[in-house]
């Protein structure tokens, strides 16, 4: 029988099948952080059980960190508090613990892939919705909730429906100034931030193949945001090179064997599709959102669409609109911005700092802007010095934070004042996402820094040799 | 945690007709900071419920006085982006047992599920005749029937059945949650633990 990638990924997992229910769906390796497991640990006190296999799960603090002076008592006794739970809960079951200024710390779906926690065929969770990063491995990966993290640590299992299928095939070559963040946000706004609910997908064609695996992660991580589960791309070469050698990646005869089955990992040839969707990598430009959901993006050099033109209900998408101060029609082009967020786990990796410099290389920061630069995990901000691209950024005026999550969801102190304007390489531009009143622009790196230097939105190509 | 048992929920509700309501309005990030379950009923819709003094906005639904009521009635695509079971939580907490919306975000409805809160999915036109109903007179009551699966006006006495699987549907009806499920069959999961090369 033929089947999807997808398919034999889930099938491999299923412990038991519910009649009329979901499947009983084991995983293989279940990252934590300090945010979403505490009431977990909470009701397994209730109800006297421990972690099953606390081998399988792994802690990193992140979404609540300071990135600043880590090295000192961290201020807010609030997360203070959720960070000390987070320790003592891994000490108490057993569960390896990356705290902050560990070596390995960093954002939960940066230092899985890094560490080679992260493999093909896995099914990983985690209690955050971009945990879809890990399906650029072909591994299964999804965020869950808190009840699904007790029950992970509980039983290693989750009660899940199988999604459907969706396959999205990009063909052609990418155009300059073209990114794997705006492949993304291109797909995101051609489906909308609902079109792929239900749905578990497959990122197929020449663009993924030849995307870098920091590429791919961009894309798979963006999957949640229009809507879909998660998001795959079958393993091959680069993903093999890319785990081998790394902290938890089998070793020896056990890769030999797993690299046997890693290379079936691919959807067979007359293997069906819920939904396909194929489009041209040569429609696609530098991206950039104007408005408070991540489907609400356009080529750079568009103008914002008519009410009349969007799917949405007309009143919504005025709404939105109006909460980020602009209007139908206009150009993006040229508005001021006030803040630049280089960061998260959509775009807080090594290529993403590599591009951000190639920019800025040799100009220097606009004054009206603030930059947050954010590492996204502490092997990021080495290698950043390493490459010597830290040189490149402090010489046009820019300074690196430490690692963390950061001004993505702004639980720190990192947070962009009301009424603001920040364009960030994150991947949420809802309402007050960056702080209460905060207004979102996602795009690129390039784009990130076209906007650094200039303190406008500006087209990366045209800083671009 | 177990949860009350859902059966038959009869009451008015709060109209919220905005598309595409995310869970980082539901609950702002900054309230994610606890590490207990206590509380999130009062950041519910924070920053549509509150100016920045922190004095209530009059003209947000749930701050009207003339809306009560177990549902909350919620635009299209309801409970997108974050997988925070906290906006559950406060959904719960503020005293809701049921939403109604014409399409759910995958990862919400699953967290309602799991703490005893039952999405229900209708029509968008159904949704849109609740909205006027409701606006017409706040007092309007909506009748919910998880057993039978139906969804029922009572103003109009229009009514549209909804889907929930029959696990689920079992689970809320007696107020059993998945790891009362999962803990029973531990035996099984053990052993399949074996099987998995990494
Ligand atoms: S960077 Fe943002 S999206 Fe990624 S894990 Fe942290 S909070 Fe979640």
């Amino acid at each position: 029988m033929s089947n999807t990638l997808f398919d034999k990924v889930w099938d491999a997992h299923v412990v038991r099948k519910i009649e009329g229910g979901p499947d009983v769906f084991f995983i293989d390796r279940h990252l934590i952080h300090e945010v979403t497991s505490p009431v977990a640990f909470l009701g397994l006190k209730t109800r006297g059980i421990q972690v099953m296999e606390p081998k399988r799960t792994f802690a990193t603090a992140d979404h609540n960190t300071p990135t600043i002076n880590q090295h000192l008592p961290v201020e807010d006794p609030l997360s203070a508090n959720q960070l000390r739970a987070l320790e003592e809960n891994s000490k108490e079951h057993g569960i390896l613990h990356w705290g902050l200024g560990h070596e390995n710390n960093g954002i939960v779906h940066v230092v899985g892939p890094e560490n080679g926690i992260t493999l093909p065929g896995a099914t990983i969770v985690c209690g955050d919705s971009h945990t879809s990063t890990h399906g650029a491995f072909g591994a299964i990966a999804f965020g869950i909730g808190t009840s699904e993290v007790e029950m992970v640590l509980s039983t290693q299992c989750i009660m899940q429906p199988k999604p459907k299928k969706m396959r999205i095939n990009i063909v052609g070559k990418l155009n300059k100034a073209v990114t794997p963040k705006d492949v993304a946000l291109y797909i995101i706004s051609q489906l909308s931030t609902s079109g792929a609910t239900g749905y578990f997908v497959e990122y197929a064609g020449d663009v993924f193949e030849e995307m870098s695996m920091e590429g791919r992660m961009t894309v798979c991580n963006l999957s949640i945001e229009m809507g879909a589960r998660g998001g795959m791309i079958a393993p091959d070469e680069k993903t093999f090179d890319y785990i081998k050698g790394r902290k938890f990646t089998p070793k020896g005869a056990d890769w030999d064997t797993a690299m046997e089955y890693w290379k079936t990992l691919k959807t067979d040839a007359d293997a069906t599709f819920d939904k396909e969707y194929t489009f041209n990598a040569s429609d696609i430009e530098p991206m950039i959102t104007y408005g408070t959901n991540p489907g609400m993006g356009m080529g750079i050099s568009n103008q914002i669409p008519q009410s009349d033109t969007v799917k949405d209900g007309k009143a919504t998408y005025e709404k939105s609109l109006s909460y980020m101060g602009y209007e139908q029609g206009e150009s993006m082009i040229g508005k001021t911005i006030d803040f630049v967020f280089v960061g998260s786990c959509t775009n807080g990796r090594i290529e993403d700092f590599r591009s951000f410099a190639s920019i800025v290389k040799g100009r220097k920061k606009a004054d009206n802007v603030t930059a947050w630069l954010v590492p996204g995990s502490h092997k990021v901000e080495a290698q950043i010095k390493e490459e010597g691209i830290l040189d490149i950024l402090t010489d046009a005026g820019f300074a690196l934070r430490e690692p963390g999550c950061s001004a993505c969801l702004a639980m720190n102190d990192d947070k962009v004042p009301a009424g603001k304007y920040a364009v960030s390489t994150s991947n949420r531009n809802f309402e007050g996402r960056q702080g209460p009143g905060s207004r979102t622009l996602l795009a690129s790196p390039l784009v990130a820094a076209a906007a650094a230097v200039t303190g406008k939105v500006t087209d990366p190509r045209e800083l671009m040799a | 945690m177990a949860y009350d048992k859902f059966n038959i929920l009869k009451t008015s509700a709060y109209p919220l007709s905005i598309e595409n309501v995310d869970t980082d309005q539901i609950i702002p990030a900054r309230f994610l900071k606890a590490t207990e379950r206590k509380g999130f009923g009062d950041n519910l819709f924070r920053d549509w419920r509150y100016n920045a003094d922190d004095s209530p906005k009059v003209d947000f639904p749930l701050n009207d006085p003339k809306y009560s009521g177990k549902i909350l009635v919620g635009g299209r695509n309801f409970g997108s982006g974050s997988s925070r079971e906290h906006a559950a939580w406060a959904v719960y907490d503020f005293g809701f047992r049921c939403v109604i919306s014409s399409f759910f975000a995958d990862i919400f409805r699953g967290n309602c599920l799991n703490i005893g809160v039952l999405p229900v999915q209708v029509s968008e036109e159904f949704l849109q005749e609740i909205f006027g109903a409701i606006e017409a007179n706040p007092d309007t009551e909506i009748k919910v029937d998880l057993q039978n699966q139906t969804v029922t006006l009572l103003s109009s006495g229009n009514s549209e059945s909804f889907e929930i699987n029959s696990y689920k549907k079992e689970n809320m009806l007696n107020g059993f949650d998945d790891i009362d499920y999962l803990q029973n069959i531990k035996g099984e999961i053990q052993e399949f633990v074996k099987t998995r090369p990494f």
